[in-house]
């Protein structure tokens, strides 16, 4: 088990390094640099300017070298200045971070308790309508864009209360009910899309388990149903699901884009945007190595609760 | 008796279209969501081969008279800041999102299988760097390594064909490889690899055929997911362009702006959108109870 973890640890390493070399390659690709959207803001520039101004951002040296020394610098967890705004990159992630880990583990509260018992739902009265409506509801989860659930809740509120929800980010711990009279919106429209992932596997998971002999088995001594399905089917079916609900919220971390723009939340995935726009290429690169980096641990967390939760699965 | 054969015949021909139609109520019976799906689809397809047919008006005319115009008789779903019909726009927005959503579709779930196919069946080495490689990718968002190739190669159809089909690529991959694995152990590999077959003939002849369920059903899942994506980018003003007409896009114009006086702008595409991924979803659902009850939600 402990050569196990410590080879997945050491495998992370390249993954990072690839991720960090492909973004770094890709960044530059994008026609334009930082030098010339500021300039383009302005009416004048002229080219001596411009070359000192791309000095200063060190861009005139060799790819190679700046690559290496963002690299040697990353290595040491200094991930430098961001270009647009001059201030310490870890700085600008940590104030939208908050915003965003709030918004992702309120989505993932929603999820789980609808997820759950549909799911459980679905599978126990498998193609009966209760089945159909819970897939149908699903689908149509998957289905729906989250923006536009957000747009249609503005609407609703708007029409019916004359009421939009505040536009400007409160702490929870400065003032709880403006911060959830803010967040709750997001967290359902974003919730509903990620119940819909959690449910569906929920339910093929717990069709699976109920088929094995144990249940049988179980049923067989007389065992209550409720009893049954809380002890020995759920227990056994929560390992996939476990799966997707980490994956989506590695995922919700930096990929709601455009919700984020909806709702006007000025979260990790907004800031991904501007800074490509504004071809702020130390933050963009620091930016996609942390969704990155948690995507990677999430999944490595899952592997290893696997482990733990399902003493059959053990890793050479 | 030439009679009595001309009326077999016909009653023959007559059989025929109920025994059809039998058939096909048998398969709804099965799979009503399926079924259902399908008629969607059906629809959608219909909307845009007869687009410039069925369209009430021209898609691109702004009409200034008619500006926020809410449903009436004479436009059905009301019109736009520039007094656009929503319904023509709809239809001929379903040919954009159609286009895109199969075409990435097709070629993200090709060459994933493709790669997929041909890492199982070399393993090692070859296998290893596939591998690492898809790891990597799969590590970024899809909607940021999208955003990515939007930003270097500009908005347009083609170049969001592109940046949709890029990260659908390392997923299926994924998916098409594990299956391809347990298909290379099969004897008839084995039995083509001993009668001389070359590399080529068996990942293209022998083993691709055999990934053919995960392929379907990671296609239709991805026509969706693709309409969706297309959508996403159409909205942050990184996809499609004005005037194209584009579900995504109308969504962006003036509708979050003027949500408020008109919002059948916000709802309608909305739902245009919602329907057109849910019965791709659904179709890939059906799909694969009946193709491969095994295989999980992907």
């Amino acid at each position: 088990m402990h050569r196990y973890i410590l080879h997945r640890l050491l495998l992370m390493v390249p993954t990072l390094l690839g991720v960090a070399v492909i973004v770094f390659v890709l960044m530059r690709v994008i026609p334009g640099d930082i030098v010339e959207m500021r300039f383009a803001e302005g009416r004048f520039f002229n080219q001596e300017l411009v070359e000192k101004e791309r000095a200063r951002f060190g861009l005139d040296r060799p790819l190679w070298r700046q690559l290496v020394g963002w690299l040697w610098g990353v290595a040491r967890l200094d991930f430098g200045l961001s270009m647009w705004s001059g201030g310490p990159i870890r700085h600008e992630i940590a104030i939208r971070l908050q915003l965003s880990l709030q918004l992702a583990l309120m989505a993932t509260v929603v999820a789980v308790l609808l997820a759950i018992p549909l799911g459980t739902l679905a599978a126990l009265r498998q193609d009966t309508w209760i089945d159909y409506a819970v897939r149908v509801f699903s689908i149509a989860g998957l289905a729906t864009p989250s923006f536009w659930l957000g747009i249609l809740m503005f609407l609703f509120f708007l029409i019916v209360f004359q009421w939009i929800p505040p536009m400007v980010f409160t702490p929870f711990w400065r003032d709880p009910w403006q911060n959830l009279a803010q967040m709750t919106w997001p967290a359902l429209a974003v919730g509903y899309r990620y119940s819909a992932v959690a449910a569906r596997m929920t339910r093929s998971a717990m069709l699976e388990v109920l088929r094995e002999d144990y249940i049988r088995t179980a049923r067989a001594k007389g065992l209550w149903q409720s009893l049954i399905v809380r002890r020995h089917a759920l227990k056994n079916a929560m390992l996939p699901v476990l799966t997707v609900i980490g994956l989506e919220f590695a995922f919700l971390l930096g990929g709601l884009v455009v919700t984020e723009q909806v709702f006007n939340l000025n979260g990790l995935g907004l800031l991904f945007v501007q800074s490509v726009a504004r071809r702020d290429y130390t933050l963009v690169q620091a930016l996609v190595l942390l969704m990155a980096l948690v995507y990677i641990v999430v999944n490595f967390c899952v592997d290893l609760l696997y482990a733990w939760l399902d003493p059959r699965i053990r890793y050479q | 008796m030439n009679s009595c054969i001309g009326g077999r015949i016909q009653v023959a021909e007559a059989a025929a279209p109920s025994r059809w139609l039998a058939s096909l109520g048998g398969f709804a019976r099965r799979w009503p969501l399926g079924a259902a799906s399908a008629v969607i689809i059906v629809l959608m397809l219909g909307c845009a081969v007869f687009a410039p047919v069925i369209a009430p008006y021209d898609p691109l005319e702004t009409d200034f008279a008619a500006q926020f115009s809410p449903p009436t008789p004479a436009h059905w779903l009301g019109t736009d800041a520039f007094g656009r019909d929503l319904l023509s726009r709809l239809m001929y927005g379903s040919r954009t999102a159609l286009l895109i959503g199969f075409v990435a579709a097709f070629l993200g779930a090709t060459l994933g299988a493709i790669l997929g196919v041909v890492s199982a069946y070399f393993g090692g080495r070859i296998d290893l760097v596939v591998q690492r490689l898809v790891d990597m990718f799969l590590a970024f968002p899809i909607i940021i390594l999208a955003l990515a190739v939007v930003s270097i190669l500009g908005t347009g159809v083609s170049n969001v064909i592109v940046a949709i089909t890029v990260p659908m690529i390392p997923n299926c991959t994924r998916v098409v490889r594990s299956s391809a694995l347990a298909v290379r152990a099969m004897p008839y590999v084995e039995a083509a690899h001993a009668v001389g077959g070359g590399y080529a003939r068996i990942v293209f002849r022998h083993m691709l055929p055999n990934v053919m369920a995960p392929y379907l059903i990671m296609l239709t899942a991805y026509v969706g997911q693709a309409i969706l994506l297309e959508a996403s980018l159409s909205f942050l003003g990184l996809g499609v362009a004005e005037p194209t007409p584009a579900w995504g896009l109308m969504l962006r114009g003036a509708a979050v702006e003027f949500a408020e006086s008109a919002p059948w702008m916000a709802i309608f595409p909305g739902l245009a959108i919602s329907l057109g991924v849910f019965a791709f979803n659904l179709l890939g659902d059906s799909l694969r109870d009946a193709l491969d009850p095994k295989l999980r939600t992907l």
